[in-house]
C-alpha cells in the first residue's frame, strides 16, 4: 500500500470471536464499495468467519464478544501474548454488551430455564474482554459502524492513531436536524453516549439506548434531572441505561 | 482397502459461529459422524424476562448478526399477536422489503464468501478477488444492494433501527425509494451473471431422504407469518410451533436438536422452495429449472441453488413492493397500543429456515416469558445424520481421507449453520 507518496507494510490481522451474534466482524465485509481497498490494506492472517486459513503470526487482534466460559480466558490471553495491538470491538467485548443483562439472575436459575437438566460450562456473569486482558484500542457500538472501523484501522496502518469522538450522540444529532425524541416523550440517551456512529437510532426514530457507552464527561446528575422534569419513566431509563451495561458504574453508583 | 482415520474439524471455518465436526473410520468402516455444537450459551431465555416489550425486539435483534431483521420481526409479530396489536399495512410491506434485503444480503454472503470458495479450492473469497473478479464483483454488488435496501426501510442492515411495536418508526422517503429502485434495474444483470457462475460449478450427488420444514400462507412466497407445513403432510397453526419443533438435548452439542415426524428435518431455502414452489415469480421458477431443480429435493448440497433462486424471487418481489410504496403517501406507518397480558408465536421465515419466537407479557407490557427456536436448531439433527450418511457413501464409493473431509465440510456449510444464532 502506497500512503503520501510512503510504502506501508500490510497490517497482519487477525479477528477473533467471543459469545456474541458476531454481527461486528460481520460488518468487516460490508460497506462493499470500499472494501477491495479495505482489504488491500490489510494481510488477513486469521479470520476464522471467512477463510479457513489460520495463522498464529499477526500483528493485530480484533476482538469481538464478551467472556462467558474459563476456556475464552486462556483464548483470549492467547491472542493477547501473540498480538502486538489488541482491539476490542464491539459493545459485547468493550462493556459485556445485552449478554451482561443475565448478570442479574443467579447462575443456577438461568442454566435451568434454558438447559433444563443439562449440565452447561459458563461462568456467573458475562464479561468485558479488559476484565482479563489490556485492550490498546476500543472500538465500542452495536454493532460497530464500519466507517469507524476502516478510520481506526487505517490510522494504525499509517501509525496515526485517532481518538473516539468525545463528544455525545446529540452532537451528531444535531448537525442531522433531527426532532429531539424528548420533545417526542421519548427517553434518549442522546445527552450522555458516545458519539461515532452517526446518530443512527435518533435518526430513524428511536431512541438511543447507549450502545458505545459514556461520551467524555458527561453531566449524568443532570441528566437524571432532565428526565425527572419532563415525567419521563425513571424505570424506562434503567432499562435503557442497563442494555449495553456501559453505564453500568454509574448505574451502580445511583446505587 | 480397509483404511482408518480420523476427521476432526475443530472450529470448522467460513461459518457463523463455532461447531466441530468429528469422523472416525475403523478398519474401513464409518465408527461415528458427530455434529458437535460447542458454542458458549447466551442464555437469551433468561435476559428477556422483566425487559419491556417496546425494547424487546432491538434485544432479541442481538441473537444474531446476520439475520438481526428476521430476530426484530419475529419478536414484533410474537408481541403484536400477544397484545392484539395491528399494524397499518404500509407498515406490513416496508418491513417485508426490510426482510428482502437482509434475505439477499445473507444469501450473497453465503453463496460468495462462504461456500464458493469450497467449489473453486481456496480458503476464502480473497484469492478468487485476483482470478475471478467479476463472480466477486458480482456477489459484492449483490450483497451491498441487500444491504441497501435494508438500510432504507430501516435504518441499518445488521440490528435494525426503526422496526417497531405496532408498525415502523419511520418511513423511507420516496426519493431513496426511486434510488433503490434505479439500483436494483442497475444490479439484475448481476444476479444473471451469478447464476451463470453457479451453473458451472459440480453439485456432489448425495441424496438423504427428508422431512422439509417451512411456513406457508397459500398467497406468497414465505416471509413472514403463516401456517407451519412439512413435506410429510404436516399442517400446523403458528402457535403449535413446539409440536413442529420437539426440542431436545444431547450431551455432545450446546445447540439443541429437533425433530417431527422422522428422526430430523429441515428447514431453510430448499426447505421453502419444497414447500412452496407454486409461489415463486416466474424469473425465480426459470432460475430452479436452469439448474434441474424441482420440488421435493432431497439433495442437502441444493439448499445453495434454492438460496440464489430466492434471490431471483427477491428482487422481482421488492420491485413490485416499490412501485406500491412509491404509489402511497407513507403516513400511515404505525398504529398506537397499550401494553397487555397475553402470548403468542410469531413465525418468520429467516434466510436460513424457520424462526419462532414466543413471548408472554404481563398487563404492564413487561415480557414475562420468552423463547426462542432458532432455524440451525432445527437442521442440527440433520446435519448430524446427513454427515453420518455421507461418510458411508464416500467410504462405499472407495474416497480417502481428504475427500470425506471436504465433503463433509462442504455438506455443513450448504446448510448455511448460523450456529452462535442456535446457542442464543
Amino acid at each position: 500500500m502506497n500512503h503520501l507518496g510512503f510504502d506501508i507494510e500490510k497490517l497482519k490481522i487477525g479477528s477473533f470471536d467471543f459469545t456474541c451474534c458476531e454481527g461486528c466482524q460481520l460488518q468487516l465485509a460490508s460497506r462493499e464499495s470500499t472494501l477491495p481497498a479495505f482489504l488491500a490494506l490489510l494481510d488477513i492472517r486469521n479470520f476464522r468467519e471467512i477463510s479457513s486459513e489460520r495463522s498464529d503470526d499477526y500483528d493485530i487482534a480484533l476482538v469481538e464478544g464478551s467472556i462467558t466460559r474459563q476456556d475464552e480466558v486462556e483464548r483470549l490471553k492467547t491472542i493477547r501474548s501473540q498480538a502486538k495491538v489488541l482491539v476490542a470491538y464491539g459493545s459485547c467485548a468493550c462493556f459485556g454488551g445485552v449478554n451482561a443483562l443475565r448478570n442479574k439472575f443467579p447462575q443456577e436459575e438461568t442454566i435451568r430455564t434454558v438447559y433444563i437438566g443439562k449440565e452447561i460450562d459458563t461462568m456467573p456473569a458475562a464479561h468485558k474482554i479488559s476484565d482479563f486482558v489490556t485492550v490498546d484500542y476500543s472500538i465500542p457500538g452495536c454493532p460497530v459502524f464500519k466507517e469507524e472501523v476502516e478510520r481506526i484501522v487505517v490510522s494504525i496502518a499509517t501509525r496515526s492513531p485517532i481518538p473516539l469522538p468525545k463528544y455525545p450522540v446529540c452532537v451528531e444529532c444535531k448537525q442531522r436536524l433531527n426532532t429531539c425524541l424528548f420533545d417526542l416523550g421519548e427517553v434518549c440517551l442522546g445527552p450522555l453516549a458516545r458519539a461515532g456512529c452517526d446518530a443512527v437510532c435518533p435518526s430513524g426514530k428511536t431512541p438511543c439506548l447507549g450502545c458505545r457507552g459514556p461520551a467524555d464527561g458527561i453531566n449524568y446528575d443532570s441528566f437524571l434531572q432532565l428526565v425527572q422534569d419532563k415525567g419521563l419513566s425513571a424505570d424506562e431509563m434503567r432499562e435503557k441505561l442497563a442494555f449495553y451495561n456501559g453505564f453500568e458504574d454509574y448505574l451502580n453508583h445511583e446505587g | 482397502m480397509k483404511v482408518d482415520f480420523n476427521i476432526d474439524i475443530h472450529h470448522l471455518p467460513r461459518v457463523e459461529g463455532h461447531g466441530d465436526i468429528r469422523i472416525s473410520v475403523s478398519d474401513g468402516r464409518l465408527a461415528e459422524a458427530k455434529w458437535a455444537v460447542v458454542e458458549t450459551p447466551r442464555f437469551f431465555e433468561m435476559m428477556v424476562k422483566g425487559i419491556s416489550a417496546e425494547r424487546m425486539p432491538f434485544l432479541t435483534s442481538r441473537i444474531c448478526g446476520i439475520c438481526s431483521i428476521s430476530h426484530t420481526l419475529a419478536s414484533i409479530r410474537s408481541l403484536e399477536r400477544a397484545m392484539q396489536i395491528t399494524p397499518p399495512e404500509t407498515a406490513r410491506i416496508i418491513r417485508l422489503l426490510a426482510m428482502h434485503g437482509e434475505t439477499l444480503q445473507s444469501h450473497a454472503l453465503h453463496l460468495f464468501f462462504l461456500a464458493a470458495p469450497d467449489f473453486m479450492g481456496t480458503p476464502s473469497v480473497v484469492p478468487l478477488l485476483h482470478t475471478h473478479p467479476e463472480v466477486v464483483e458480482a456477489g459484492l454488488l449483490l450483497k451491498e444492494l441487500g444491504n441497501e435496501l435494508s438500510i432504507t426501510t430501516c435504518g441499518r442492515a445488521t440490528h435494525p433501527v426503526s422496526l417497531v411495536l405496532g408498525g415502523v418508526s419511520k418511513a423511507p422517503s420516496k426519493q431513496r425509494l426511486a434510488e433503490i429502485k434505479q439500483m436494483i434495474a442497475d444490479r439484475k444483470p448481476m444476479l444473471d451473471r451469478a447464476t451463470e457462475f453457479f451453473m458451472t460449478l459440480p453439485v456432489p450427488e448425495f441424496v438423504r431422504e427428508t422431512e422439509f420444514i417451512s411456513l406457508r400462507d397459500g398467497e406468497s412466497y414465505p416471509f413472514i407469518g403463516g401456517n407451519l407445513v412439512s413435506t410429510d403432510g404436516v399442517v400446523r397453526d403458528e402457535n403449535d410451533y413446539l409440536l413442529m419443533t420437539n426440542e431436545y438435548t444431547v450431551d455432545f452439542s450446546t445447540s439443541k436438536f429437533t425433530k417431527v415426524s422422522r428422526e430430523s428435518s429441515a428447514a431453510g431455502a430448499l426447505a421453502r422452495f419444497n414447500n412452496n414452489y407454486d409461489q415463486l415469480y416466474p424469473q425465480a421458477k426459470e432460475a430452479a429449472a436452469a439448474f434441474g431443480l424441482q420440488p421435493v429435493c432431497h439433495n442437502p448440497f441444493m439448499n445453495n441453488v434454492a438460496q440464489l433462486v430466492e434471490c431471483h424471487h427477491i428482487i422481482a418481489s421488492a420491485e413490485a413492493i416499490i412501485d406500491q410504496l412509491l404509489d402511497e403517501d407513507l403516513t400511515e406507518i404505525s398504529a398506537d397500543y397499550n401494553p397487555q397480558a397475553g402470548a403468542a408465536t410469531g413465525a418468520v421465515e429467516a434466510p436460513r429456515g424457520v424462526l419462532y419466537h414466543h413471548m408472554e407479557t404481563d398487563e404492564t407490557g413487561k415480557v414475562v416469558k420468552g423463547d426462542c427456536i432458532i432455524p440451525t436448531t432445527q437442521n442440527n439433527a440433520n446435519i448430524h445424520y446427513d454427515l453420518r450418511a455421507l461418510a458411508e457413501q464416500s467410504l462405499a464409493e472407495g474416497k480417502g481421507e481428504k475427500e470425506v473431509e471436504k465433503l463433509c465440510e462442504m455438506l455443513v456449510r450448504s446448510y448455511d449453520p448460523c450456529i452462535s444464532c442456535s446457542v442464543h
